[in-house]
């Protein structure tokens, strides 16, 4: 599904700063991925150079969606191919109905793969089913998009795009921050809603709470712009209980 | 010649504006001409084209009186130069002040014998003239509209649609030029009534060379059982457009009226002076509404209209309200300022503006409420958006008189940036002189933020959709103020003035 080779990237303002220094990581259909490490590895420049926002440089290596070169995509197109980034902190869009957003999103997903726009009722009804699922209450798909939303809210609104875009490839970047218990229930049990076969997940999470709910198959460990240590889910019990330090002394020696 | 009598527009045309606004996609979309023959008067200003147009319009002496006095005093007059506009130096010897098709010069019976390419252009343009059930074609809208349209091509309306079933109502709707052989009495009474001659530099030309435009009547009581509409066509070269609206509401009538406008795309500049003013009295409501599409000169600046027009509402009665409602994304330069007149008590005003400036527009407009009678009440909403080298201004004037005891005005400013080349100011005048009135004015300035943009193009928008859906958003508060199928078309607009301002 996703394929990162090598991948080196900077600051495009400044190419002393280098934050990707060589990450590779594969994740196969249907799997789900969890990174982990401490701040400043450079997890959510990761999430951020593949859904291709502005502001980096990647100088080396390459990123493929299904065989094809994320790099060379314009972030819409990325979208359409079955991208979907699911943000840390979810932007407010004041006097967007949350409704009318995601509606304009579908349908330029669906244009730009040559797909017939749905219309109006369909929409409504899709919708609907799904915000039941996800226990969003109509209140929140009429207003404006993420003002006034709390921040479980935000998340949540979130996990309903991504139920609306159906996307291959979920990357979800630290999805968990500032969730009390209850809310980080919804979020979980919206992602488990969506694991499919045909459809994968990178979960970038500081910690492995959010790994209880969300079972990952693979768990990788980030510092410094690389991936240094790959293993099964006991990673992240391993570094729930002993932290970061013994995993970075390993790598740097 | 006088508009025609008794047109009655049956078939031809029956494209929605609906759907017109569906299609809509690529930039300035009406630039198109038509291809027609023209009369023209010669070129210029003086008495004798003053006398010419109102013979044209067989008008009586009185308003012959009336232009000349007007013209008079226009050349006593200066331009005005304090708004933030740079306006070059406009020569009116060089324009044409009266232009008409040739086909209309024959008084046409009915829709057969209007020359169809006329009737075509208004096709194109997505006007419907054909009387029929108009369907919004919106979700929520389970009621078919009517909307009556006034045409407005050059300096003669084609025709206005609906008349037979208005006038069952008892409503008034043709041509300033019909109604001044058929209302004289009510033509003579209100002309000039709101907006005097010598009011200002534009509205005296405009007085001196009116051409045509539409004339609204409602008796007491009477709500008027449809929208009423005018649309304006500038399509001849270096002619100037001057239309005079009239609208008059009786007690305890109400109206709503909407005004579109398009041009042709030339490289030269064209003048628009238009004057609208609306009388309204005892307990009577009036909505105008504008979607203002001039063509705005190229992306280097290059032709588009100078529009400089006079709005003015006067609440003359007890209890008498008016709310203007503007989506201007046209025109080179714009200098507009639709007022309320606030003399009954218990008056109320309001004024809802989207104003767009792209590329190298200049736009200076806003309002006035003057509150002259007790306990009257304004509200002001101005959305401005600067993207490209454009420069917009909102300019408003909220004046408490000693009698206006407990006025209230609330103003609330939004200007949103888009790029760092534009530029939007707020120039706000508050003058209160009594102790009892209470003023309140909130601005704020915004840049559309590359978080948005991303946030919106990580879920599939590409940039064009992004800026439009932000940009709309911004301007919600104003928007579902307009008529339903009118907002449709402002939302598309907005999208489409912005093209070209993000990448």
């Amino acid at each position: 599904m996703l394929e990162i080779k090598n991948l080196h990237c900077e600051l495009e303002d400044d190419s002393e700063v280098k934050i990707l220094k060589g990450l590779s990581l594969t994740i196969n259909p249907g799997e789900v991925h969890a990174i982990m490490g401490p701040n400043g590895s450079g997890k959510s420049t990761l999430s951020y150079v593949l859904s291709g926002r502005d502001g980096y440089a990647v100088t080396d290596g390459s990123a493929t969606l299904e065989g094809a070169d994320l790099l060379a995509m314009e972030p819409e197109e990325r979208a359409a191919a079955g991208l979907f980034l699911a943000f840390q902190y979810p932007v407010e869009i004041p006097g967007v109905g949350n409704m009318t957003f995601l509606r304009t999103a579908v349908n330029a997903q669906r244009k730009a793969r040559g797909e017939e726009e749905l219309s109006a009722g369909d929409f409504l009804k899709i919708i609907r089913a799904k915000a039941k699922e996800l226990q969003i209450d109509a209140d929140m798909l009429k207003r404006p998009v993420n003002v006034g939303f709390s921040g479980g809210e935000k998340k949540r609104n979130e996990i309903l795009q991504m139920a609306m875009l159906e996307p291959k490839m979920c990357i979800l970047d630290e999805t968990d921050s500032g969730l009390d218990v209850d809310a980080m229930k919804l979020v979980s049990d919206g992602v488990n809603a969506l694991r499919d076969a045909g459809r994968s997940f990178l979960v970038i999470t500081h910690y492995q709470r959010l790994l209880n709910p969300i079972k990952p198959d693979v768990v990788h460990i980030m510092s410094e712009g690389r991936i240094i240590k790959t293993g099964g889910p006991e990673l992240a019990l391993e570094v729930e209980e002993n932290g970061y330090a013994d995993l970075l002394a390993e790598a740097a020696a | 010649m006088a508009a025609l009598d008794e047109v009655q527009l049956r078939e031809g045309v029956d494209r929605e504006t609906v759907e017109t606004v569906q299609s809509m996609a690529g930039t300035y979309k009406h630039g198109w001409e038509t291809e027609i023959e023209m009369e023209f008067a010669p070129k210029g200003l003086n008495e004798d084209i003053v006398r010419l147009i109102s013979e044209k319009n067989k008008e009586p002496e009185w308003l012959l009186e009336w232009r000349l006095d007007a013209y008079r005093r226009w050349l006593t007059m200066e331009s005005p130069d304090w708004a933030m506009l740079k306006i070059p130096e406009i020569d009116y010897q060089d324009q044409y002040y009266y232009a008409k098709p040739k086909s209309m010069a024959e008084k046409p019976k009915s829709l057969d014998d209007v020359d169809p390419k006329l009737l075509e252009t208004y096709a194109k343009l997505g006007i419907p003239l054909k009387e029929q059930m108009l369907l919004a074609g919106v979700e929520g809208a389970d009621e078919p509209r009517k909307v009556a349209v006034d045409a407005v091509f050059d300096s003669v309306s084609l025709g206005t649609t609906f008349q037979k079933e208005l006038a069952a109502a008892g409503v008034i709707f043709c041509s300033i030029s019909e109604a001044v052989q058929k209302h004289p009495e009510l033509v003579k009474k209100y002309l000039g009534s709101v907006v005097p001659q010598n009011d200002n530099y534009f509205a005296a030309l405009n007085s001196a060379v009116f051409s045509d435009c539409s004339f609204v009547y409602i008796p007491a009581g009477t709500r008027c059982p449809m929208e009423l509409s005018t649309y304006f066509r500038i399509n001849a070269e270096n002619t100037g457009q001057f239309e005079r609206t009239l609208i008059v509401a009786e007690k305890g009538s109400y109206v709503s009226y909407l005004e579109g406008c398009t041009a042709p795309k030339r490289d030269t500049n064209q003048l628009h002076a238009a004057v609208v003013e609306i009388v309204i009295l005892e307990d009577a409501e009036v909505k105008y509404s504008t979607v203002q599409n001039w063509f705005p000169g190229d992306e280097n600046g290059k032709g588009g209209i100078y529009n400089f027009v006079t709005k003015r509402a006067d609440c003359r009665e007890n209890r008498a309200k008016v709310m203007w409602t503007q989506v201007e994304t046209g025109s080179a330069i714009t200098w507009k300022y639709p007022s309320c007149i606030l003399r009954g008590d218990e008056a109320q005003g309001e004024f809802y503006s989207i104003a767009i400036a792209n590329n190298w527009q200049q736009a200076d407009t806003g309002t006035k409420m003057v509150h002259l009678g007790k306990n009257t009440r304004s509200r002001i909403v101005s959305k401005g958006i600067s993207a490209g080298h454009a420069q917009n201004t909102y300019r408003g004037l909220v004046s408490m008189h000693p009698k206006a005891s407990n006025g209230r005005n609330y103003t609330q400013c939004d200007s949103l940036l888009i790029g760092d080349k534009c530029g939007a100011h707020t120039v706000p005048y508050i003058e209160v002189r009594n102790a009892s009135s209470r003023v309140e004015h909130e601005a704020t300035t915004s840049k559309v933020d590359d978080d948005q943009l991303f946030y919106c193009r990580s879920r599939g928008m590409d940039e064009e959709e992004a800026v439009a859906l932000v940009v709309n958003g911004f301007c919600k508060e104003v928007l579902q103020e307009l008529p339903m199928d009118f907002a449709m078309e402002a939302q598309a607009l907005v999208a489409i003035s912005l093209e070209g301002s993000v990448g």
